[in-house]
């Protein structure tokens, strides 16, 4: 009788596992599962608030997701925007961040002090910070945008960026890389702020790699662009994977479509429509990050 | 004879040039490297001026006082020296009061971060049990969602907060938690604060790449699971217990998403986000210029703790990633 009720050593760990991940588990449900069916179900109603009942909501199919992309003033101006600056500082962030940490991880004196103030971005990257300061400059230059002041700030400077873009632009260069050249320098402080966490990670990356493997290079006489090519840029492919992701995920948060479907509920108590926005950006998002993520997969090199 | 001498001058001679050829070689590589690390320092020193001269502007400017704010022959080191405009915005922002609530929730936070996020990231890595996989994909879903899309139903789910119905049984109706501290505590408690699932994944590499050894000895010495893990694992996994820590402590410091969603007012970047405001009202001060140094001196003073956490773990931090199972 008693040995009938006693448990295998592997039911046990099981039960054991499950009792480590309960309290995930239930926030989980309780959080993520419960609020998607939430989201889902107010972007597909009609939701009318008061303060007696809370919210009513009655089901009206694709009505408010017609809306936003018909008649909504701003939305799809915006969600292409966003989508825009995310595919092109993705990739600028990416490239940035490994370079640095390739230097960073150098030996040279001085080299912890430089590690640590590539880090301080993240340390100051307060989005409360950074609101008000940018509130606190549209009040000074009386509410024109920060992009004007970055031009007008651009062609104060010394240089003459415009007789350059003209130089290249006679050359024969095509426009739309010369567009992004300029684009990327405009945005350099941009991407150094949000590369804090990537050189972290790609330092450690970088350090994970065996020794042999250059030794083995430089015996077989490789040049340091083809150990770079050969060695380095495949093994620290998987962690590329990572900082996608990483990328992608903190700079929509920080993009203006969520700010704008943040607004459409809290400052114009449009549940159903702000609901159905969020909806539809993240939606895009997903897609963007599961193709790209797909196709990089394919590619990948798993030493292990 | 002669011939003999002639030789060995011959060969005295290649030496030489084969000396002066290395030499020359050895002048031509340590010009090559020192290019190159004054080329590797020019880089590091721009991109550290990029990153730091925001900071230095703001700093300086804190210092600034009224006239030099307007004086166009003041750059950086104000000629007027004052401390004036952080003593006010002290009194304003009730600096003490709030740095002491942020903080404490903070470190409170981060602990319960670092407990609960080992816990589970220690459950996926050592044990099998049936829809591991499943699960430990939601965890990779916690990453992608972004918290905006479940921000409203988040809201929601605290204005009326309840227990499986009970509360609204005894009161009438659920517990309004806005302007509390409360959700915080409870999502985190739960797992599924702010950024827990990079946290419950670094775990989950870290602990993955522990040898198993040291837990079957703890086991056939009689230990229970949870006890190992507490005593053993636990203190094995320092490295990314400080980078859980640090950047725990840095992102719920500077958090301005929930703490806007839930109101939390004495929070310390709602208090700096409203700063700007509350200067301008509370002084009656018209000029931006002039607000800004005030608002300057906010943000330095909103820096220091966050700074100072930082300069106290980085040593621990720069070289701890390395190990800590971000690299899986």
């Amino acid at each position: 009788m008693k040995n009938k009720k006693r448990l295998t050593l592997a039911k046990k760990r099981a039960i054991t596992g499950y009792l480590f991940i309960l309290p995930w588990f239930i926030g989980f449900c309780m959080f993520y599962i419960k609020s998607l069916f939430m989201t889902i179900q107010f972007s597909l109603s009609d939701v009318s608030t008061s303060a007696a009942t809370g919210y009513t909501t009655k089901f009206t199919g694709l009505e408010n997701l017609i809306y936003i992309f018909t008649k909504d003033a701003k939305f799809n101006q915006t969600l292409i925007l966003s989508i825009k600056d995310i595919v092109i500082d993705v990739p600028l962030i990416l490239t940035f961040s490994l370079l640095m940490a390739m230097l960073l991880n150098q030996k040279f004196t001085g080299r912890t002090i430089f590690r640590a103030i590539f880090f301080i971005p993240v340390i100051m990257g307060s989005a409360a910070i950074a609101d008000s300061i940018e509130s606190a400059r549209q009040a000074a230059v009386g509410g024109i945008s920060s992009q004007s002041a970055a031009i007008t700030e651009a062609s104060s400077s010394a240089v003459n960026l415009d007789y350059y873009v003209a130089l290249f632009k006679d050359i024969g260069l095509p426009a739309g890389v010369i567009d992004y050249v300029v684009g990327a320098v405009g945005r350099i402080s941009d991407v150094i702020d949000l590369s804090g966490i990537q050189i972290v990670i790609f330092i450690a990356a970088l350090q994970s790699i065996p020794s042999s493997l250059y030794e083995v290079a430089r015996i077989e006489g490789a040049t340091a662009y083809e150990t770079f090519w050969k060695v380095t840029f495949p093994m620290v492919m998987p962690h590329i994977i990572t900082c996608l992701v990483y990328t992608v995920v903190a700079r929509f948060a920080n993009s203006e479509i969520v700010d704008y479907s943040y607004k459409e509920i809290f400052n114009r108590i449009n549940y159903d429509l702000g609901s159905a926005m969020a909806l539809v950006s993240m939606i895009c998002v997903c897609v963007i990050l599961f193709t790209v993520v797909a196709l990089i997969q394919k590619k990948t090199f798993y030493y292990n | 004879m002669k011939f003999i001498k002639k030789d060995a001058e011959l060969v005295k001679l290649k030496a030489e040039d084969q000396n002066a050829s290395s030499e020359k070689l050895r002048v031509i590589k340590s010009i090559k490297s020192i290019i190159l690390s004054l080329f590797r320092l020019a880089i590091l020193v721009g991109v550290s001026y990029v990153i730091l001269s925001p900071l230095i502007e703001i700093v300086s400017n804190s210092f600034f006082s009224d006239s030099d704010a307007t004086d166009p022959m003041v750059y950086v080191i104000p000629k007027a020296f004052t401390i004036e405009k952080y003593t006010t915005v002290i009194s304003i922002m009730k600096y003490w009061k709030i740095l002491f609530t942020t903080v404490l929730s903070d470190v409170l936070l981060m602990g319960i971060q670092v407990l609960i996020c080992s816990m589970v990231g220690y459950g996926f890595a050592r044990f099998n049990f049936p829809f591991k996989k499943l699960l430990f994909a939601c965890v990779v879903v916690m990453i992608v969602i972004p918290a905006h899309a479940i921000m409203l139903p988040i809201y929601i789910t605290f204005r009326d907060f309840d227990i499986f119905g009970i509360i609204s049984l005894i009161s009438g109706n659920g517990l309004n938690l806005m302007k509390t501290m409360k959700p915080l505590y409870i999502m985190t408690i739960l797992g599924c604060g702010l950024n827990s699932g990079i946290y419950i994944y670094i775990f989950n590499q870290f602990f993955r790449g522990l040898p198993k050894e040291i837990e079957e000895a703890a086991f056939v010495d009689g230990a229970g699971m949870f006890y190992t893990y507490f005593r053993i694992m636990l203190v094995n996994a320092m490295p990314s217990v400080i980078t859980v820590a640090v950047f725990s402590l840095v992102w719920q410091y500077n958090d301005y998403f929930f703490t806007k969603l839930f109101s939390i007012e004495s929070w310390m970047s709602m208090k700096i986000s409203a700063l700007y405001d509350s200067v301008a009202n509370a002084l009656q001060l018209n000029s931006p210029t002039i607000t800004q140094l005030y608002f300057n001196a906010g943000i330095v003073l909103d820096l220091i703790p966050v700074l100072l956490m930082y300069v106290f773990l980085q040593k621990y931090f720069v070289e701890g990633v390395e190990r800590s199972g971000i690299v899986g």
